[in-house]
C-alpha cells in the first residue's frame, strides 16, 4: 500500500530536500521502515532504540495523531512526520 | 605550530584556524547551523578524521564522521543506541552524545562515546557503527551507582584509556562518580574515595559523586586530575584516596568549576577555571572578575592569571569540554563561554586575549592540529 509522507524540514538532509515522498506500509512502523531502506538513518533521528517517537516530534496519520508505530495505514493516507513546537 | 580550535554550540558548529605564531585567527563556520554539537574530537591517530557528537531541538542523537578535517561530514550509519529493554525492564534511549573519547593507540578505529541517560558505547570501525558496553550499561550494580540522577539527565563523560594498557578505562558521571575497569570494560568498580559529596547524606559514600571532569596525564598515566563539583583533587595510582588540591586555592575564589586541563608534557602543571559555588550556585566567575588558576607543583600551589581578561563585571560560564590546552612548546590554552566568547593565550595562561564574540552558547573548544 502507498502512502505520502510529509517530512519535517530537520529531515530534509535525508531526502535530498524533499518535504513529500511515497513510501509503502500498512502500519507506521512499516512505512518508517520503508523510509529507512530509502533514506537510510532518518528513522533513528525520529523514533529511538525502544521504538517510542522522540519527545519533539509528532507522527499523524491523515487527521489522527499516532502514540505508537502500530497504527495503520491505508492506501493513500498521508502520514505527517512534524517537530512539535518547542524550544528556542 | 599551527591549529584549529572546533568550537561546538548550542546552535552549531564553528572553527578558529591560526597562522603559524597563532597571531590571527580565522573565524569560519557554521557547519550545522541550528545543530546543538557537544563534542568534536580529533582522532591522534589518524589526524584527518574527526567526530562529532551532535542533535537538533527535535531529532534524536548521532554522531557525524568527517574523513577530510572537517571540510565534509557522514552520519554513523549505527548511532549510539542502548540495547532494546527487556520484558518489565525500564527501558532507556540515548537522549544526547555527551563525549567522546579516541579508543587505545593499539587499536586503530575504536571509539568510545558517553551519553545522557549515563550509557557507554564503543565503536571498531572508526566511529560508523556503535555497539553499547554491556559491562557498564547492564552492570548490575549500576541502577545504584547513578540512584540519585540528576533531572536533566545524568551525563557519562571524561573516558580516559590508560596509554599504556587498552583495557584500562576511567570514566566519570554527573551524578555518579569516577569508575575504572582494568579488562576493557567488562566489569566497573568506583573510585571516589577521599572526594566530598556534601549533597549526600553519608560523607564516606562510595558512589553517588558529581565529577565535572577528569583528565589522566598522557605522559604519567598513574596521575589523574579531577575538578569535582566539590573541589579539585588529584589521584596518584595505585593510590585509591582522591586528595582536595583545591584546598590550596584561595578562600575567596574557592575551588568549583567544570574543567581541567593538563600540561601536554608536565604532570605537576594544571589549569582550572573557578566559578562560584557558593549559595545558590551561580557558576559564574568568581565575584565577576574571571580568572584561570595554574598549579606548577601538583596542586599544593595555585597562581592566578587574568591579565587581558576583563577586570570586572564579567559573568563568565565555562563548560566542561570548553577548555583545553594545544601541544606547543609554549603552550596554548583555550575556552569557550556560554555567552560565545572564546578566549586564548599563547602563553601558558600567563596573558590572554578574545578571539571571538557573540557566538551562541559554547559547548565544547577543543583543539586539532
Amino acid at each position: 500500500m502507498s502512502c505520502t509522507v510529509r517530512i519535517a524540514s530537520p529531515l530534509h538532509s535525508y531526502t535530498s530536500g524533499a518535504a513529500m515522498v511515497e513510501a509503502r506500509g500498512g502500519t507506521l512502523a512499516e512505512v518508517l521502515g520503508d523510509l529507512e531502506r530509502r533514506f537510510p538513518g532518518i528513522r533513528f533521528r525520529v523514533i529511538d532504540e525502544q521504538s517510542r517517537i522522540r519527545p519533539h516530534l509528532r507522527l499523524f496519520v491523515n487527521l489522527r495523531e499516532a502514540r505508537d508505530l502500530s497504527a495503520p495505514v491505508d492506501g493513500g493516507d498521508t502520514v505527517h512526520v512534524i517537530c512539535a513546537l518547542s524550544g528556542g | 605550530m599551527t591549529g584549529t580550535l572546533w568550537v561546538g554550540t548550542r546552535k552549531g558548529l564553528f572553527t578558529l584556524r591560526a597562522d603559524a605564531q597563532r597571531r590571527t585567527w580565522k573565524l569560519s563556520g557554521p557547519q550545522f547551523l541550528g545543530h546543538v554539537v557537544h563534542h568534536v574530537v580529533q582522532d591522534p591517530r589518524e589526524p584527518r578524521t574527526l567526530l562529532m557528537a551532535a542533535r537538533t531541538g527535535h531529532l534524536g542523537p548521532t554522531v557525524y564522521r568527517s574523513t577530510d578535517r572537517g571540510r565534509s561530514w557522514r552520519e554513523a550509519s549505527l548511532p549510539p543506541a542502548f540495547r532494546t529493554a527487556a520484558a518489565g525492564e525500564s527501558p532507556r534511549a540515548v537522549e544526547r552524545v555527551f563525549w567522546l573519547t579516541p579508543g587505545h593507540a593499539s587499536q586503530p578505529g575504536s571509539w568510545y562515546a558517553g551519553s545522557t541517560p549515563a550509557g557507554l558505547f564503543r565503536s571498531t570501525d572508526g566511529g560508523e557503527r556503535w555497539e553499547p558496553v554491556a559491562g557498564f550499561n547492564d552492570h548490575p550494580m549500576r541502577p545504584k551507582w547513578i540512584l540519585n540522577g540528576t533531572p536533566d539527565g545524568e551525563l557519562l563523560h571524561s573516558i580516559l584509556v590508560d596509554p599504556r594498557d587498552a583495557r584500562h578505562i576511567y570514566l566519570g558521571i554527573s551524578v555518579g562518580g569516577v569508575f575504572e575497569s582494568t579488562d576493557g570494560g567488562a566489569d566497573w568498580a568506583p573510585l571516589n574515595e577521599g572526594v566530598a559529596a556534601d549533597f549526600l547524606p553519608d560523607p564516606n559514600a562510595l558512589f553517588g559523586h558529581d565529577p565535572h571532569c577528569i583528565a589522566l596525564h598522557p605522559a604519567d598515566p598513574d596521575r589523574l586530575y579531577q575538578q569535582n563539583h566539590c573541589g579539585i583533587y588529584r589521584l596518584d595510582r595505585p593510590g585509591r584516596r582522591w586528595e582536595r588540591i583545591g584546598n590550596a586555592m584561595p578562600k575567596k575564589v574557592g575551588d568549583i568549576g567544570f574543567p581541567i586541563v593538563l600540561h601536554p608534557c608536565d604532570p605537576d602543571t594544571a589549569w582550572v577555571l573557578p566559578m562560584d559555588g557558593q549559595t545558590v550556585w551561580p557558576r559564574t566567575s568568581v565575584g565577576g572578575r574571571p580568572a584561570v588558576y595554574r598549579t606548577r607543583d601538583a596542586g599544593r600551589s595555585w597562581q592566578r592569571l587574568d591579565r587581558g581578561l576583563p577586570e570586572a563585571n564579567a559573568w563568565l560560564t565555562v563548560l566542561r569540554q570548553a577548555m583545553c590546552a594545544d601541544h606547543s612548546e609554549r603552550t596554548g590554552l583555550y575556552f569557550g563561554t556560554t555567552g560565545g566568547d572564546v578566549w586564548a593565550s599563547t602563553n601558558a595562561g600567563d596573558s590572554w586575549r578574545c578571539l571571538a564574540r557573540h557566538l551562541p552558547e559554547i559547548y565544547s573548544v577543543t583543539h586539532a592540529h
